[in-house]
């Protein structure tokens, strides 16, 4: 197909389903949206599979020049058909999954949304990218807005946060562009100069630093059901690629990434809204990913290219079946579901195969790309960070692996007798558990996902070796039987029915009192300069009515005569110039 | 160059004067035809072959280079001589293109402007000025250039006091004109005298060699300079010296406002182009002077006194009248930077705002032909009324701003490359604000257009009215174009890049 028409070579892929998304928000039958929602992911998978084809490795297309600057807007290279691959797949599922929702807003914000994460990883430049990444901001804000009345404020704030990140982005990309000579190609970027420190900035809150990560954990849980699932597969995953792509081996982001996995361990546990937990727990995810960036060798980095697969998989997965469970019972919070098992036990198996996989059980899916990143810090000496990882691993057991199935489908029965999900998302459950135990079969199954991976390794990287399986099995019943000693002895955190405030305090309560002074200040100004403004600029409106409108002194009638007089004044002036030209 | 297969070779040789000759003669045969419509018949059969020879010539130009034709065979400096270079080529086919398209629209807009027994004679100025547009454009002595300014020129006033069976103040916008234009014609052939006192000689190839050899000539020729550059500043409109001009583009009839915009001022802007740049020379430090102070000066406060002027008409065509004196205010700036690619901006500039301006001229007329409209206030609900013209009106008007993927855009885009190139950032500046002021003044109709319902009349609102084929062909063809020259404006900058090359011999 792409040698009938070479035109596709030069189109980003994404632009395709981006249109697809348009066309959505137009048509008004659900059934057509729903064919783009699922054809439009697979189109673009097929034409990302055949440009690739023609160049394997590295293909450069739909370049255009605006002035001095050269944008690329296409490049398919090893790193970034990963990425072009996983988010396809992901538009594909997460489509299913939203088969049976009739809102013409989700549909055509999840296609332009997931078109814009496409076409941000498969842009070569940084103008593409900044623009793609400012998309899928503004994009997925409508699939916050659609969980509802509570979730305006939130999406509000994950607008403004995201938007300031794309302006920080630009700022930097201009002024790396610029210390460079103009090169708009988004490559290695660097900290040595203030512009690859304001892009690191910018990157950090989309994939969440600590510090920077609240917007996550306070507008995942509000969407809607199905926004949550869709909003979860990319913005963070599209940061994790411009992280990758431009700040490989950056010493800083190790520690930073360490940390990241841990600090959300604390909040995830005593969190009651199962939907917040998941959030911690992609945040917690996503500081493995950091700190394999960090490290920066060819054994972390395809640790990272794996985690991310695999991650958009599980992480998918299990948003789902907490989805499907509120689809059915109307809540999320630990504290009113348990006892599902009964009633919902597909979305309960599911469930729990997400969770073995994010708690990286051998045969599950993030035993492989996990320990690679593990491996990878052991074998360059970053100590501290392993064991820190190591923490957050067992962590993870904890609230993922365990807390979410326990409370949800087993523990005290809540008494709620609902149906099984729909089946739409049992078949998009279905095929997130099957790239979930493929993708970490020890025969035929990994090793796909190693043919992904973009570097060479001189010896690849064996995860199904006695030690690594022993080792991995111990950590993972040292915190189940950490969690059983706790319930046991009720120590354990009880649910409880709260909201926990972490850093996002300090905009939600402090910032919010610092604005509504500030705005009670500025009305009593704002009197004062309104008088003030209006004095100034009706008299300067005036002076320039006075003056240019028709009936002003510039638009008199010029008798022909004085016309003449000032040509010969005029005349006078250029002789004078010329007199006195040296 | 398939195309030129097709052109007899007689026209390719002798297109140059036949360019002129054939609406000279064609002027004089139209005056007495009896049958109006005959007269708009053959108006429109040679302006069609008009626009054939101009862009065979045009053609054929660019495959041969610069050709020098010698009226009867005599040769220069003592006959007169015709020049078609990378300068005047496009100039011409921009003429003869404005005067075909105008032409198409005069049908129907003479039958409402024009007396029925004033029409004949009205195609016959008509033909006037075209064949002294070319005439000047062609020429390459510089008094047969003031010899065809003046048959132009003449002609003009005569077709600007046409417009008084419409509106009477048009008889006193063409005295007005008159008086006016004859000062500037004069000052023209007062500094061509100079220049013969000086040189010997009437050939501007002839004059600008001798110049050469006395480096600058002595102060016969600084006065001559002076002379012609207010005599031609008057006739381009450069401020403060328009004050002509608005008058005579509200009042004129509608054709001939649209043909005036874009053709009369830009030959004249040709002229100092011609004189300043291959007459004199820049490296002449009392022209450089001039250039720099005068006309950049000028130009810039042209620039943003006309713009403001603009926003306050409440006339929609003075409004685009004082932006043409705006628009004028760039092309001396691109002319007065005096680089390469200042110069080739300006020429740009030139040749995109002539088919910007004429389109908007059109539409206007289309819009007092329906409604009678002419003054801002009264394009409430054109969007729903007029939506074809209003269309191409918006285009048009967008691309007179500087909206990316018009014609406006491009030279806009390139006259600022080239001023920051120069190092001029303030004029960068300049260029940006008179920008957003040709934003307010453009955007404030087409507010007013779209946002507004129709009025009322007798309680009803009133009904769509488009205007009629031949009115909207024209404005469309025009309206396309620009967005045509936007998108791919790899020619027209060619074009202008030759031409500026020519000039500073750079080429």
């Amino acid at each position: 197909m792409i040698e009938q028409v070479p035109l596709l070579a030069e189109i980003n892929p994404g632009l395709w389903v981006i249109l697809a998304g348009l066309i959505c928000t137009l048509l008004p039958i659900g059934h057509a949206r729903k064919a783009f929602v699922i054809a439009a992911p697979i189109f673009a998978g097929f034409l990302i599979f055949q440009i690739n084809g023609l160049n394997p490795g590295a293909h450069f297309g739909g370049r255009l020049n605006f002035g001095p600057v050269e944008l690329t807007t296409l490049r398919i290279d090893k790193l970034s058909v990963v990425w072009g691959y996983l988010f396809c797949l992901a538009g594909i599922i997460n489509g299913i999954y939203a088969l049976h929702e009739k809102c013409r807003m989700t549909d055509s914000s999840a296609l332009i949304y997931t078109g814009a994460a496409i076409a941000g990883v498969l842009s070569g430049d940084m103008i593409t990218l900044f623009i793609m990444w400012e998309l899928t901001a503004i994009s997925s804000v409508f699939l916050i807005w659609k969980g509802g009345d509570h979730a305006y404020a939130a999406g509000v704030r994950y607008l403004a946060i995201h938007v300031l990140s794309g302006v920080m982005l630009l700022a930097g990309a201009i002024m790396f562009a610029q210390a460079n000579g103009g090169d708009f190609m988004f490559n290695e970027i660097g900290l040595d100069s203030p512009g690859g420190w304001l892009m690191l900035l910018a990157m950090g809150i989309k994939v969440g630093f600590p510090g920077l990560h609240m917007w996550m954990q306070d507008a995942y849980p509000k969407a809607s059901i199905t926004g949550t699932v869709i909003l979860a597969s990319f913005t963070t995953k599209f940061a994790v690629y411009a992280l990758a792509r431009g700040f490989a081996g950056e010493e800083i982001l190790i520690w930073v990434g360490a940390i990241m996995t841990c600090f959300p361990v604390f909040f995830a546990v005593v969190e009651n809204d199962l939907r917040r937990v998941l959030a911690y727990s992609l945040n917690n995810q996503l500081g493995f990913m950091v700190c394999g960036i960090g490290i920066g060798s060819a054994l972390a980095l395809n640790g990272v290219v794996g985690q991310v697969f695999v991650h958009v998989i599980f992480k998918g997965l299990l948003f789902m079946s907490i989805g499907a469970v509120m689809y059915r019972t109307g809540t999320a919070k630990a504290s009113e579901l348990g006892g599902l098992f009964r009633s919902m036990p597909y979305t309960a198996v599911f469930c729990l195969i997400g969770a073995a996989s994010i708690a990286a059980v051998p045969l599950f899916a993030a035993f492989v790309t996990k320990a690679m990143i593990l491996a990878a810090a052991v074998y360059d000496h970053h100590y501290i960070p392993f064991l820190m990882m190591l923490f957050a691993s067992a962590g993870v057991m904890e609230h993922s692996g365990i807390k979410v199935p326990h409370f949800t489908f087993f523990a005290h029965d809540s008494g709620r007798r609902v149906k099984e999900a729909p089946w739409n998302m049992l078949t998009a459950m279905g095929i997130a558990t099957f790239f979930c135990i493929y993708l970490a079969w020890p025969v035929g199954g990994y090793q796909n996902l190693y043919a992904l991976m973009p570097y060479e390794l001189d010896k690849a990287y064996v995860p199904y070796t006695i030690d690594h399986v022993v080792f991995q099995m111990q950590l993972l019943f040292a915190a189940i039987f950490a969690f059983t000693l706790l319930k046991r002895f009720k120590l354990y955190p009880a649910e409880r029915r709260a909201e926990i405030l972490d850093l996002d305090w300090t905009y939600r309560k402090m910032g919010l009192g610092i604005a509504s002074w500030a705005s009670a200040m500025w009305d009593r100004l704002s009197v004062q300069t309104g008088r003030l403004k209006t004095r100034v600029l009706g008299a300067a409106g005036r002076r320039l009515y006075q003056t240019f409108s028709p009936a002003g002194a510039a638009s008199e009638a010029t008798p022909s005569g004085l016309a003449a007089i000032m040509t010969a004044g005029l005349l006078f002036v250029v002789l004078m110039f010329e007199y006195f030209a040296k | 160059m398939s195309f030129l297969e097709l052109i007899p070779d007689w026209l390719l040789i002798h297109g140059p004067a036949f360019l002129m000759a054939l609406p000279l003669i064609m002027a004089a045969i139209t005056a007495i035809l009896p049958n109006k419509r005959v007269a708009w018949a053959s108006t429109f059969i040679v302006t069609a072959i008009l626009t054939l020879t101009a862009f065979s010539i045009a053609l054929y130009n660019a495959e041969v280079g610069s050709t020098l034709y010698k009226m009867g065979g005599w040769a220069p400096p003592h006959g007169i001589s015709l020049v078609i270079d990378a300068l005047n080529a496009p100039v011409i086919v921009l003429i003869a293109v404005m005067a075909f398209i105008t032409v198409i629209y005069a049908m129907p807009a003479t039958i409402a402007e024009i007396k029925p027994n004033k029409r004949a004679p009205f195609y016959a100025a008509f033909l006037l000025s075209i064949a002294g547009l070319l005439g000047m454009v062609v020429s390459g002595d510089a008094f047969n250039v003031f010899v065809f300014l003046e048959v132009s020129s003449i002609s003009t006033y005569v077709l600007v006091a046409m417009g008084a069976a419409r509106d009477r103040r048009a008889l006193s916008a063409a005295y007005n004109y008159l008086i006016l234009g004859s000062i500037g014609a004069t000052f023209f052939v007062i500094g061509v005298g100079f220049l013969y006192m000086e040189t010997g000689t009437l050939n501007m190839a002839d004059m600008a060699r001798i110049l050469a050899d006395m480096d600058g000539g002595s102060r016969v020729s600084k006065i001559a300079f002076g002379f012609i550059v207010i005599g031609l500043g008057l006739k381009l409109a450069m401020f403060p010296l328009h004050a002509w001009l608005p008058g005579a583009y509200a009042y004129a009839p509608t054709p001939v406002t649209a043909f005036l915009a874009s053709t009369a001022t830009k030959a004249a802007l040709y002229l100092l182009l011609r004189f300043t740049f291959f007459v004199f020379d820049p490296s002449y430090t009392y022209v450089a002077d001039v250039l720099m102070f005068v006309l950049v000066g000028l130009g810039v406060i042209g620039m943003l006194f006309a713009s403001l002027q603009a926003i306050f008409q409440t006339d929609v065509r003075r409004m685009l009248a004082f932006s043409s004196v705006a628009q004028v205010g760039y092309m001396l700036l691109g002319v007065g930077i005096a680089t390469t690619a200042s110069v080739a901006a300006g020429y740009l500039h030139l040749l995109n705002h002539a088919v910007i301006k004429g389109g908007l001229f059109l539409a206007l007329g289309a819009m007092w032909y329906r409604f009678g409209i002419t003054r801002t206030q009264d394009f409430q609900g054109l969007g729903q009324t007029m939506p074809w013209t209003m269309g191409a009106f918006t285009i048009l008007g967008l691309s007179l701003v500087g909206v990316p993927f018009t014609a406006g855009f491009v030279s806009k885009i390139n006259l600022a490359e080239a001023a920051a190139d120069a190092g001029w950032w303030w004029a960068v500046g300049i260029i940006m604000l008179t920008s957003i002021l040709a934003l307010i003044y453009i955007g404030r109709v087409l507010l007013m257009a779209y946002f507004q319902s129709p009025p009322e009349v007798n309680g009803n609102v009133v009904d769509r009215n488009e205007a009629p084929l031949m009115m909207l062909f024209p404005m469309w063809v025009l309206a396309i174009a620009s967005v045509v020259i936007g998108v791919e404006a790899g020619v027209m900058v060619d074009a202008a890049t030759r031409a500026a090359e020519l000039l500073l011999g750079t080429g």
